[in-house]
């Protein structure tokens, strides 16, 4: 099974960059970016992403505005929301706003990787839903 | 501290030494005028009440005795110039006149009899055998027969007891004759002894020899000089009548009035003792100091305690203002330094988990084959073990940190305490049984619902439990919790967690809920727990306070407000 599709965002650069590799070494595509906008713009490019990593606070277009954007126009793709602790309750509120789960910094990279996988796995289930039903569909329009 | 406590002591004897003597002055001044006034006003007028009372009796008497003695005189001399001479020369005649003298005059005249120019007594009427007696070489003979009448003074005479005479002269003949009478001086005396004033006060009259004209009742104190003092003094007057004061040779001090009689020959003299005459003013005075004394009394022990209480009180005011300028400073002091710890956090959390992440990334390429061959790798691995979990500590401190000033979860909800403890006793079941720990409860029945976070009030009693459980250590004990509702605080329920653990050393007690004060060994505790429960408490608008003793255990008590 292919290791799903992960995109980083978070304003500081030192702490991408070691997670990105990270990521990368555990054998998972990685994009990083550096800015809510960047993100919806890398986004665009790369619309086969599976999970989006967020951090809350970024200067600019925050965490929570990014989220709404993302769940707007790519309701499929899955956002984990990732906060210092002062944050959590704008983690909350993302939760409400349809990201999957929310994680803290610093973590456990074996813990992050399975919220990854879960979050890619309900992704996957959901896309296999939406492929079934379509599948479904053409079978009906077939059968007629 | 010490010293402070002594100026503060000696600041509240002042103060109550000041408010002793304001009292005192205060009180006593306008007593004191009052009294003094009253008094000499008092004094000033029954002073010159007594001697217009005693002017006025003297001046009565005086005409009283003045008008007997013109009486007396004018009746002789209406029997002289009313019956002829030579009925006058004769016994019988006079004999009648005498019985009706004395049944018209009560016994006052004692005999009568008519004296010729040589001193002989022609004519006699009277109990004695004086007709025929010689007067011729006797001083009231010789003076009243210079003179047109006569009032004699008081005399022994002839028959030895004392007596007056009254004459008259009538001319015959070219010649002078005499007629006498002798008045009963028991009648005359009577008059002045009847006299009282007071308790002390009588009467007697002197003439210029200085004898007695009427005697007083009783003996009096002899006073040298005061008669020819009397004597000068009462011409200066005007309506002659004096009134002084003069000390008698016994020391006593007397209150004389004098006035003369008889054209200034006699005296009538009135004396009475000082004291007796101003009784009243005395009894008054006594009165006075009596008042004054009990009132000055009173007034100073009421000066002593009020100001005693007044003071106790004032201290017990400061003092409680002085608990709650420490109370606001501990609560400002714990607020600075909550919001100060969530800025250090927050600021050092990003660092801590860049950290981290570069620390697991280096961790990650140790797994790659070139590296595997390393001799040191086993402690490369150590190392970066050690980086993560210490990052891990860092990062409970830090969320600590924030926990202390920026709740988890705020939301305000309903809440059964008794419910939420039996939660978390059901949470610290497990680990209480581990460090062989029982956890009782006392829970209230009937506590009512309070409006509060639930996940905050967890934290707090996780915290204390959790504290409990880690000071008992391995021998173990009992955690009790206990609810009610508040006797002390109206409208407040109490939640007590007791253990029967080591205790805490009093010089502990006032810094246990200050942040980062831990008595864990380093790396054990943040010292953040007790404060942030403190913290959280303060929130929700209660209180919490902690009771220790050493090798008995330590109670902790939260008190938490019942909205209505």
């Amino acid at each position: 099974m292919t290791k799903p599709f992960i995109m980083l965002v978070d304003d500081e650069e030192s702490f991408v960059e070691p997670m990105k590799k990270r990521l990368d070494k555990r054998g998972y595509r990685i994009l990083a970016a550096y800015s809510g906008e960047e993100a919806l713009t890398q986004l665009a490019n790369h619309r086969n992403l599976d999970v989006v990593i967020l951090d809350v606070k970024m200067p600019g277009m925050d965490g929570i505005e990014a989220l709404q954007a993302i769940k707007k126009q790519y309701p499929l793709i899955e956002v984990i929301m990732l906060t210092g602790h002062a944050t959590v309750e704008s983690a909350i509120e993302g939760m409400k706003q349809g990201a999957f789960d929310y994680l803290m910094k610093p973590c456990e990279m074996e813990v992050l990787t399975a919220k990854v996988e879960e979050a890619a796995g309900k992704k996957y289930a959901h896309e296999e839903k939406i492929e079934k039903a379509r599948i479904e569909k053409v079978m009906s329009t077939r059968g007629v | 501290m010490a010293k402070q406590k002594g100026d503060r002591r000696h600041y509240y004897r002042l103060l109550k030494r000041k408010m002793i003597f304001t009292v005192i002055i205060v009180s006593f001044t306008p007593m004191v005028l009052v009294i003094a006034i009253l008094l000499h006003q008092f004094s000033a007028s029954y002073h010159e009440k007594t001697q217009a009372h005693l002017t006025e009796l003297v001046q009565k008497h005086k005409q009283n005795i003045d008008s007997f003695l013109r009486e007396r005189l004018s009746t002789i001399e209406f029997l002289a110039s009313s019956q002829k001479f030579s009925e006058l020369k004769d016994n019988d005649f006079l004999y009648d006149i005498l019985i009706e003298l004395r049944r018209d005059y009560e016994n006052v005249f004692v005999d009568l009899g008519l004296v010729d120019e040589n001193g002989i007594q022609r004519a006699y009427a009277g109990p004695y055998e004086l007709k025929a007696a010689d007067y011729h070489k006797a001083e009231w003979f010789k003076k009243a027969i210079s003179e047109p009448h006569f009032i004699s003074d008081v005399f022994s005479g002839l028959r030895g007891f004392p007596h007056f005479i009254v004459a008259t002269r009538i001319e015959h003949n070219g010649g002078f004759w005499l007629m006498r009478a002798t008045v009963n001086f028991n009648a005359f005396n009577s008059l002045v002894q009847n006299f009282r004033v007071g308790q002390t006060g009588f009467a007697f009259i002197l003439n210029r020899e200085g004898a007695f004209q009427a005697s007083p009742k009783k003996d009096i104190d002899p006073c040298s000089g005061c008669y020819s003092f009397f004597w000068e003094a009462v011409e200066k007057t005007q309506n002659n009548i004096l009134i002084t004061r003069w000390t008698t040779d016994s020391g006593e001090e007397s209150l004389y009035a004098v006035g003369s009689l008889k054209n200034g020959e006699w005296l009538l003299i009135v004396k009475q003792s000082v004291a007796d005459a101003f009784s009243d003013l005395r009894r008054m005075s006594n009165i006075a100091l009596l008042i004054f004394l009990l009132g000055g009394g009173g007034i100073i022990g009421m000066a002593f305690v009020t100001s005693k209480q007044m003071v106790r009180r004032i201290r017990r005011a400061d003092e409680e203002t002085e608990m709650m300028n420490k109370q606001i400073i501990e609560t400002g002091k714990m607020a600075s330094l909550g919001e100060l710890a969530a800025g250090i956090a927050h600021e050092i959390n990003n660092p801590v988990a860049i950290m981290v992440e570069e620390a697991g990334w280096v961790e990650d390429l140790l797994e790659d084959e070139e590296f595997q061959e390393s001799e040191n790798l086993k402690e490369f691995k150590r190392a970066l073990k050690q980086i993560n979990t210490q990052g891990q500590r860092c990062k409970e401190i830090t969320h600590k940190l924030l926990s202390f000033a920026r709740k988890t979860d705020t939301t305000l909800k309903d809440v059964q305490v008794n419910q939420l403890i039996q939660e978390i006793v059901g949470l610290s079941e497990q680990m209480a049984r581990y460090n062989k720990v029982a956890i009782k409860t006392g829970l209230h029945p009937d506590l009512p619902y309070i409006t509060i976070s639930p996940s905050e009030m967890q934290q707090v009693l996780l915290n204390l439990i959790n504290n409990a459980m880690d000071v008992m250590g391995k021998s173990g004990g009992t955690i009790k919790i206990i609810t009610k509702l508040s006797r002390l605080e109206k409208d407040h329920i109490v939640i007590i967690v007791e253990d029967d653990g080591p205790g805490i050393p009093e010089s502990n007690l006032d810094r246990i809920f200050e942040p980062f004060f831990t008595t864990k060994p380093v790396g054990r505790g943040t010292g953040l727990g007790l404060s942030i429960c403190y913290g959280i408490i303060q929130k929700m608008g209660g209180k919490i306070d902690v009771h220790s003793i050493v090798g008995e255990g330590t109670r902790f008590r939260i008190w938490l407000p019942v909205q209505k």
